[in-house]
C-alpha cells in the first residue's frame, strides 16, 4: 500500500529542471533554422551591421529573387519526380519481390537469391560509382530515369529483408484459402497480401521518400544536364554564383529545406514512426 | 492433385517476378561493382585506352600520403562522432522519455534534424562557423570563436563533427527511445525500493537491457559514418589543403575528376573490404547477442 502511494507520487511531480535543460538544448536545433530564415530575408549591407538580429526590412523578394535564379521550380519538379516514381515502383515492386522470395525460401535459388540481394547492404556506393556512371551514360540513363531505376534496384537489399521479416507474419492459410477459391499468384498478392502489408509499405515508403529526396550524391554522379538537377544538387551547383550574396543562397537553401520541413510538421508522428520501424529492423 | 504438381504449378509467377528483379539487380548493382574490381588492376583515366598494371595500384595506395591520410582523418571522424552521437542520444532519449513538459514539442525539435537534406544543413553550417560565429566571437571578445574553424588544418574536423552529431543525434535518439520503453517500470521501481540510486538503477538495469540496442546504433553510426561525403563537399570540399578529405570524397574527386578511375577503384576496393568486415562483425555481435538473449 505505502508503495503505491510512492510511486503515484514519484509520477505526477513533472521534472522542471529537465525540462529546463532540454529546452535549452533545443536552441542548438532552432538557431541555426532562426538564421537561414532571417538570413535570407535581409540584404548584403544589413548582413555587416545585424547578422543576427531580426531583419530590419523583411526582404521577401530576395525568394523570388532565389526561385529565378536557380530555377527552383524546375529543380522542385525534378525532386518531386525522381521521388514520387520511386517511391511508388519500389513500394510496388520490391514488395513483390520480397513476397517471392519469402514464399519461396525452402527453395535453393531463391534462398540465394535473398542473401544475394542482402549483401549488397554491405557494399558502399563508391566501388560501384565509378563504372556505374560510364554504365548510365552508355545507355541514355544519365537522367532522372537512370536515378529512378538505380534507385528502385538498390532499394531491394534493405526492403527484401524488411519484407521477407513481415511476411513471415502472415500465415499462408490465407493464401491457400485464395487458392482453394481459385486465385492465382498474383490475384492472390494483390489482393489478399498487398492490403495486409500496409504497414510495411507505408514503412518503406516513408523511408524511401525521405532518401530520395535529401539524397545528393546520387544526383551529383548520375545526372548530366543541369536542367534535370534535384534540389539539393541545384543548391551545390550554384555555389559559385551565390558567392558571397549570403542572402540570396539563403533564401535559396530555405527554399529547398521548406517542402521536407512543411511536410514534417503536418505528417510528424508518420515520418518517426517509420523511421524507427525501418531502423529497429 | 498432388502436392507436388500444386507447388509446381504455382512457381510459375514466382519466378517471372524473381528472375527480371536479379537480372536488373546484376545489371546496375554486380556489374558495375565487378567492374570496379576490373578497373582496379588497370591504369584507366575513365575514358580512352588503359593498360593492365596488375596490382601495382594497390601497393602505391599503401604508400600515397593522400590516401593515407583520408582514411586516418575519416576513421578519425567516425570514431569520435560515434561516440558523440550515442552518447548525446542516449542522454537525450533518457530525458525525452522522462517525466517532463512539453515532451510532443521537445520531441518535434530534437527530431527535426533527420529531414532535411545534409548538403543543404551543410551549407548552412558553413556560413555558421565561417561568419556568423566569428561575428559573435570578436563582439564578445572570446578568442576561440572568432576564428573560422574549418579554415584551420587541424581544427576543421572538428567542425565536421558538430556538424554531423548535430544531425546525426535525431535517428539515433528516437531509436534509444524505443528501446528505453522496453524496460519495464516494475524493475526500476523493485530498485528504488531496494534503495538504488539513479546512476546505479541506470547502469544495471537500464543499460543491460538496451545494450542490443547500443550495439546496433554504434555499428549503423559508425558505418554510416565512414561514408561521410555530403558534409565535406559543403563545409570544406577536402579542405584546408588535403586535411579533411574523407574515403568516398577522394574517390569522387580524383576518381571522376582527376583521371584517376583506376587507382581510385583500387582505392574503393580496399574501402568495400573495411566496409565488409565491419558488417561481418555487425553480425556476428548480434547473432551471439540473440543466442544468448
Amino acid at each position: 500500500m505505502t508503495t503505491f502511494t510512492t510511486t503515484a507520487t514519484i509520477r505526477r511531480r513533472s521534472n522542471w529542471l529537465l525540462t529546463a535543460l532540454l529546452l535549452a538544448g533545443s536552441f542548438v536545433i532552432l538557431v541555426p533554422l532562426y538564421l537561414t530564415i532571417v538570413t535570407a530575408l535581409k540584404t548584403p549591407a544589413e548582413m555587416r551591421t545585424n547578422l543576427w538580429g531580426l531583419p530590419t526590412v523583411w526582404h521577401w523578394e530576395n525568394l523570388a529573387t532565389a526561385v529565378s535564379v536557380t530555377d527552383f521550380p524546375r529543380a522542385l519538379a525534378n525532386s518531386a519526380f525522381v521521388t514520387i516514381l520511386t517511391v511508388v515502383l519500389t513500394v510496388l515492386s520490391n514488395s513483390l519481390v520480397g513476397y517471392a522470395i519469402a514464399r519461396n525460401m525452402h527453395k535453393r535459388s531463391f534462398k540465394f537469391l535473398f542473401f544475394y540481394f542482402v549483401s549488397a547492404l554491405f557494399i558502399p556506393f563508391p566501388i560501384i560509382m565509378l563504372p556505374l556512371v560510364k554504365q548510365m551514360s552508355i545507355l541514355h540513363l544519365d537522367n532522372l530515369i537512370g536515378l529512378v531505376v538505380m534507385y528502385v534496384v538498390f532499394n531491394l537489399a534493405f526492403n527484401v529483408l524488411l519484407y521477407t521479416g513481415y511476411l513471415q507474419t502472415i500465415p499462408k492459410e490465407l493464401e491457400e484459402a485464395a487458392k482453394i477459391d481459385g486465385a492465382g499468384v498474383w490475384t492472390t498478392y494483390w489482393r489478399v497480401i498487398f492490403p495486409l502489408l500496409m504497414p510495411v509499405n507505408a514503412t518503406v515508403a516513408i523511408l524511401t521518400a525521405l532518401g530520395t529526396w535529401n539524397d545528393f550524391l546520387g544526383p551529383l554522379v548520375i545526372l548530366s544536364d543541369d536542367s534535370s538537377y534535384t534540389l539539393p544538387l541545384v543548391q551545390y551547383a550554384f555555389q559559385s554564383q551565390f558567392s558571397t550574396n549570403y542572402n540570396l543562397a539563403f533564401a535559396s537553401y530555405l527554399l529547398a529545406l521548406a517542402p521536407m520541413l512543411i511536410i514534417y510538421l503536418i505528417a510528424q508522428r508518420w515520418i518517426v514512426g517509420g523511421i524507427v520501424q525501418g531502423a529497429l529492423k | 492433385m498432388t502436392r507436388k504438381s500444386f507447388m509446381k504449378r504455382t512457381a510459375a509467377p514466382f519466378y517471372w517476378i524473381a528472375i527480371p528483379a536479379a537480372i536488373l539487380f546484376f545489371a546496375f548493382h554486380t556489374f558495375p561493382a565487378l567492374q570496379g574490381f576490373f578497373y582496379s588492376l588497370t591504369n584507366s583515366r575513365g575514358y580512352g585506352t588503359f593498360d593492365f598494371v596488375g596490382l601495382q595500384n594497390y601497393i602505391d595506395l599503401f604508400s600515397d600520403p593522400s590516401i593515407l591520410n583520408s582514411y586516418a582523418f575519416t576513421f578519425k571522424f567516425a570514431i569520435v562522432s560515434t561516440i558523440a552521437v550515442n552518447a548525446l542520444s542516449l542522454l537525450l532519449a533518457l530525458g525525452l522519455t522522462a517525466n517532463i513538459r512539453l515532451r510532443g514539442f521537445l520531441r518535434s525539435v530534437y527530431f527535426l534534424p533527420a529531414v532535411l537534406a545534409v548538403v543543404v544543413v551543410s551549407f548552412v553550417a558553413n556560413f555558421v562557423f565561417s561568419t556568423a560565429l566569428p561575428a559573435v566571437g570578436q563582439a564578445t571578445g572570446v578568442e576561440a570563436l572568432s576564428t573560422n574553424i574549418l579554415g584551420s588544418q587541424s581544427l576543421a574536423w572538428i567542425g565536421i563533427v558538430l556538424v554531423t552529431v548535430w544531425q546525426g543525434c535525431a535517428v539515433t535518439t528516437v531509436i534509444y527511445m524505443s528501446g528505453l520503453q522496453t524496460v519495464p517500470e516494475e524493475l526500476l521501481e523493485a530498485a528504488t525500493i531496494d534503495g538504488a540510486n539513479g546512476w546505479q538503477r541506470f547502469w544495471s538495469i537500464t543499460f543491460r537491457l538496451i545494450a542490443p540496442f547500443v550495439t546496433v546504433n554504434v555499428i549503423l553510426s559508425f558505418k554510416g559514418f565512414l561514408m561521410i561525403f555530403d558534409q565535406i563537399i559543403a563545409l570544406t570540399g577536402g579542405g584546408p589543403g588535403t586535411s579533411t578529405q574523407s574515403i568516398s570524397f577522394l574517390i569522387y574527386r580524383n576518381g571522376f575528376t582527376a583521371g584517376e578511375f583506376g587507382y581510385q577503384s583500387a582505392n574503393a576496393v580496399i574501402y568495400f573490404i573495411v566496409i565488409a568486415a565491419l558488417s561481418l562483425v555487425q553480425l556476428r555481435l548480434l547473432r551471439q547477442r540473440e543466442v544468448s538473449a
